[in-house]
């Protein structure tokens, strides 16, 4: 059973006003449990509106949204619930940090949840960890901190509430590519450790194209594409058609194979990339 | 959601109303809530009316929207008629207890009813075809001589603007504020008043370290572009009175005329 299910999902902005606009227009998805997903799209595509369907902060104008099967709005007393499992970081999370501690501060969802405070402190330990926050940060005030460690507090504590879905609004936005990589890496091995489904939502198709195992491509309110990495990038034409521009490895061997040299065109990560041009060097060219 | 609040209820239009200096429409304002006032019987309060519901027409602006201005102020005019209606001496028509009715008392309360209702709808109609920027700047011109006794009109416009320019920027940043603690869990609809009221924390302190980088933020701007004030500082807008203004300014004197006049040769039969 997939964890996360949308059927027909729309959602219209301004009902009734002239301003009306479809954000989300008809989208049917279906992730898998344990997936890296990297979502695309130009901006106004509908991602950002799509994504805060999934923990149920905004109620679809029609359609439906599942989570491990149960129709999220079918009890909208228990929406808490859902927001729960599936952990949303907004886009510069560090601008609703408002606790005079850090660890405080990374504990308000667990105790949202009316965990014990025992089990409260385990998870804000944990969270901490797997952002590599250092424990003497812990006791500071989350203002004293620098821009990147304030990101990583704020994912932590989405992180500390253990979801079984993790959603990330372009969690480097603003950040030197030292930090970028560093809070990405951290991801991934959070994934790797963990086992749940993440939700990356990214410009950069580097990033992208680096961790994820799927992509799911937005375009003006539709879901375009929901693909294995690889076939995502083989529509390079279509997304640059779309504004969106395809991994710069990507374009280099595409122009590399155009030549005539024996690359394999749809090359987007560094290491592939590496083994192929040794292999072009070495004599044994790519055949297709 | 938050968004739907209007704050500055401007409705743009293409109408004379619309293109008409601001100056001159908030010093008619004035004329018409005087007017109003002074109007006291029913040919004139009526006489009242009817320009002003002649004036929403030229305007184009939907009766939906006057509705919506009015519709805050209808306790207190109940309040005010029923008030009215029992405390004015005169020929009783009506009797209970030591509550009594007169025929004064009916008419008063029936006039000071409509008197708050138009006062609204008036202004509204200022707003509606003013925008707050234009509004703000308006105010500055008439204000003007005060700066001779040193009191900072520029100023005072000048946080004015900003106040109303920021306003729909922090509606904005609440609303993400709220979504970003509810996607932890945080618990705004329910709960007593302490309750709610201590789930405004998580809400208002991210808000006002918000609140005051923006600040920050646009005063080191303003410095970047040499402000200093409202010395010496020229506009590229330049306010003109026009042939429209004359005219409206005319209307509203034939309209007091008659309003005068017809008070005081058209009295009312008691």
């Amino acid at each position: 059973m997939p964890i996360i299910k949308t059927e027909d999902l729309t959602y219209i902005y301004s009902q009734g006003t002239p301003f009306e606009k479809a954000a989300v227009d008809h989208v049917n998805l279906e992730i898998e449990a344990g997936e890296f997903v990297g979502v695309i799209g130009h901006t106004g595509s509908g991602k950002s509106t799509l994504i805060q369907h999934l923990n149920g902060l905004l109620e679809p104008t029609s359609g439906k949204v599942y989570i491990d099967g149960q129709d999220l709005w079918a009890d909208k007393s228990k929406i808490r619930q859902f927001r729960f499992r599936v952990g949303l970081v907004f886009q510069y999370p560090e601008y609703q940090l408002f606790e005079d501690t850090v660890a405080k501060d990374i504990a308000f969802g667990p105790r949202n949840m009316g965990l014990s405070e025992a089990e409260i402190q385990d998870r804000v330990r944990m969270a901490a960890q797997f952002v590599d926050l250092p424990e003497e940060i812990l006791e500071k005030s989350p203002f004293e901190l620098s821009g990147g460690q304030k990101r990583r507090v704020a994912i932590a504590g989405v992180i500390a509430m253990d979801p079984e879905v993790l959603i990330l609004d372009e969690p480097t936005a603003g950040l030197d590519p030292r930090g970028r990589d560093r809070i990405l890496g951290q991801l991934k091995e959070y994934h790797r450790h963990r086992g749940n489904t993440v939700l990356l939502v990214s410009h950069s198709m580097e990033d992208v194209a680096k961790y994820a195992t799927k992509v799911l491509v937005m375009n003006r309110s539709h879901l375009f594409l929901y693909d294995e990495t690889h076939r995502v990038f083989k529509h390079a034409e279509e997304l640059s058609r779309m504004g969106l521009a395809v991994p710069q490895l990507s374009r280099v061997f595409t122009a590399l194979a155009e030549q005539g040299f024996a690359v394999n065109p749809n090359t987007y990560t560094m290491q592939y990339a590496l083994n192929e041009i040794e292999d072009l060097l070495e004599g044994r060219g790519y055949h297709a | 959601m938050l968004k739907d609040i209007t704050i500055g209820q401007y409705f743009p239009g293409q109408s004379f109303l619309h293109r008409m200096d601001p100056r001159m429409k908030i010093i008619l304002t004035i004329v018409y809530i005087v007017l109003l006032f002074m109007a006291s019987t029913l040919v004139t309060i009526g006489m009242s009316v009817v320009f002003l519901a002649v004036l929403y027409r030229i305007a184009k602006i939907p009766g939906k929207m006057v509705f919506r201005g009015i519709k805050p102020v209808i306790p207190i005019v109940i309040f005010t008629a029923l008030l009215n209606m029992l405390f004015i001496d005169g020929e009783v028509i009506w009797k209970l207890g030591f509550l009594s009715i007169t025929k004064e008392g009916l008419w008063t309360a029936f006039l000071m009813a409509v008197r708050i209702i138009a006062l609204i709808a008036g202004t509204s109609l200022l707003t509606y075809t003013t925008s707050p920027i234009v509004l703000t700047d308006a105010i500055e011109r008439l204000m003007s001589p005060l700066a001779k006794l040193k009191f900072p009109v520029h100023e005072l416009a000048m946080m004015m603007t900003i106040a109303l320019r920021f306003i729909p920027t922090l509606i904005e940043e609440t609303d993400k504020i709220m979504s970003a603690q509810k996607a932890r869990g945080a618990d705004l609809e329910s709960g007593g008043l302490m309750q709610r009221a201590r789930a405004l924390i998580p809400i208002l302190i991210p808000l006002f370290i918000s609140a005051f980088r923006r600040a920050d933020e646009l005063a080191l701007a303003m410095e970047c572009r040499c402000y200093r004030g409202g010395e010496g500082r020229t506009r590229m807008k330049q306010l003109k009175l026009g042939g429209v203004d004359i005219a409206a300014a005319l209307v509203f004197c034939a309209l007091a005329a008659g309003v005068i006049l017809l008070n005081l040769y058209l009295p009312m039969p008691f």
